[in-house]
């Protein structure tokens, strides 16, 4: 269930991406409060070309416009992307997955286990037995930050750019302050969704990119890479 | 091992089955109940009909959010200015005097008004938020007769499920469901701040559809018609949007 959900996950959030830089081409301004538009100052500009020829951006040409498609495809993915997450939260509170290797284990709620951790990443030590069996304290902390803290606000923030959700639940938008800052947020809280994603592959890649992979994929191939390390401390 | 697999073989089975006839029986209580959009076609159909049958049921009586006056955006947005044909220019030198709004289809009296007939029914106003699709947004004051009041007055039947309104440009026309065109703050607007329209803003007349992105309150109507299919309508979408992509519902 963590497999599939994942990959499904890793779909749906590419599309969710790309779509969703799609339409910041269509106005690369950003504002806090209510309402904005381009009579009133941004809070900050993407450098980039418009879709859009109303929009001033300094380039004098105007990009075609993917708007239409790229909503449609960023809401079918979030519709795919949210049911996926709702069926793995719910799964792993029922399979313990949430509470064994998610939740911080007990001897490693402390900022000292955090640093260790960190230590072994910087002297590129070895992974040892148990983190290769489950999460380290690390890991745990940055899963569920994105699983409870990011992908709750990244959801929240998008349906309060809804006038339709926003009527039938107004504190949604005006818990955030406004329309704009919704707006503003949900970009921010993507660019930290694309950090750990960028991190998280990293890790991937340092860890053996398609052993890794592979493990994700089938299950099994992460008991013959746990073992293979085994034998590889044990020899050490 | 076999044990293991038989148990995930009869959960996978049971998941499988109900999960089909659940889409199954979804499918047939969202026709009954009008939660399919017409433009539900294409790789985006199953995205499209979940959103707005989610916000059909969510919605149907809610209302937008209105702000205080303090709140009037200083600098609206008209955005682009549309080239304007020559039956717009004739009316726009004679003052907007000759400006009608034709209403007919599924309605007992089919009847043409002028704006000044439009202001003798009863008048709301509303400060509300017109959010476009690219992402802009601004707020102001919305003076105009609600759509409910003028299909009361023309006496919409029963069994009409969309209301279609057309621009004086051919190429601009879209439509909505009756949750929508019944519902209270859906206007035809001919005030603004307390003036007129502005012709930049939709003067003389435009629809305000304040639960639906900017796109959806289109500009300078002329005529409205009530109907219970949109197949003979353009390419029978509900509005000329879904052809580039657009969603025909934008309450988004």
């Amino acid at each position: 269930m963590v497999r599939v959900t994942h990959w499904i996950t890793v779909l749906s959030f590419f599309a969710l991406l790309l779509s969703g830089t799609l339409l910041v081409f269509s106005h690369p301004r950003f504002y806090w409060g209510e309402t904005g538009n381009v009579n009133t100052h941004p809070l900050f500009t993407i450098p980039i070309p418009s879709s859009r020829d109303m929009v001033p951006t300094g380039y004098g040409y105007v990009l075609p416009d993917h708007n239409g498609p790229s909503r449609a495809l960023h809401f079918q993915a979030a519709w795919v992307a949210v049911l996926t997450g709702l069926v793995y939260v719910l799964a792993s509170l029922w399979n313990g997955h949430l509470r064994n290797n998610l939740f911080p284990a007990r001897g490693n709620r402390s900022l000292r286990a955090v640093w260790a951790v960190f230590a072994g990443y910087f002297r590129r030590a070895p992974t040892n037995v148990a983190d290769a069996r489950s999460y380290n304290i690390v890991q745990r902390i940055a899963y569920l930050s994105v699983i409870f803290v990011l992908f709750p606000l990244v959801i929240w923030t998008g349906l309060a750019m809804s006038p339709a959700f926003d009527s039938a639940v107004p504190a949604a938008v005006d818990l955030l302050g406004g329309r704009q800052t919704a707006r503003t947020l949900h970009f921010f809280v993507s660019a930290l969704l694309v950090l750990f994603v960028v991190v998280h592959v990293a890790m991937v890649a340092l860890a053996g990119f398609w052993s890794r992979v592979r493990a994700m994929i089938t299950g099994r191939a992460a008991v013959a890479q746990e073992s293979s390390v085994e034998e590889s401390t044990a020899v050490r | 091992m076999s044990k293991i697999s038989r148990r995930k073989l009869i959960t996978g089975g049971l998941a499988a089955t109900a999960g089909v006839s659940g889409l199954a029986a979804a499918a047939v209580l969202s026709k009954r109940y009008g939660l399919i959009p017409p433009d539900c076609k294409g790789i985006f159909a199953p995205g499209e009909t979940l959103t707005y049958a989610a916000q059909r049921l969510l919605t149907t009586h809610s209302l937008a959010r209105e702000f205080p006056r303090s709140m009037i955006s200083k600098t609206p947005f008209a955005n682009e200015t549309p080239h304007f044909n020559d039956a717009f220019k004739l009316h726009q030198a004679k003052g907007f005097l000759d400006w009608r709004l034709d209403v007919g289809g599924m309605v007992a009296h089919p009847t043409s008004f002028s704006v000044p007939d439009l202001k003798s029914l009863p008048l709301r106003s509303q400060i509300t938020e017109v959010a476009c699709e690219e992402g802009w947004s601004y707020v102001a004051e919305w003076i105009g007769t609600p759509l409910v009041e003028v299909l009361n007055e023309v006496g919409v039947l029963p069994q009409a499920r969309y209301i279609v309104y057309f621009s004086i440009d051919p190429d601009w026309w879209d439509s909505i469901d009756m949750a929508d065109a019944l519902h209270p703050q859906t206007y035809l607007t001919w005030g603004m701040n307390n003036g007129d329209l502005p012709v930049s803003f939709g003067g003389p007349l435009r629809m305000r559809v304040p639960r639906q992105l900017g796109y959806k309150s289109v500009k300078y109507i002329t005529r409205l018609t009530a109907t219970d299919n949109l197949k003979g309508f353009g390419k029978g979408l509900g509005s000329p949007e879904p052809e580039s992509g657009y969603a025909w519902y934008a309450g988004i």
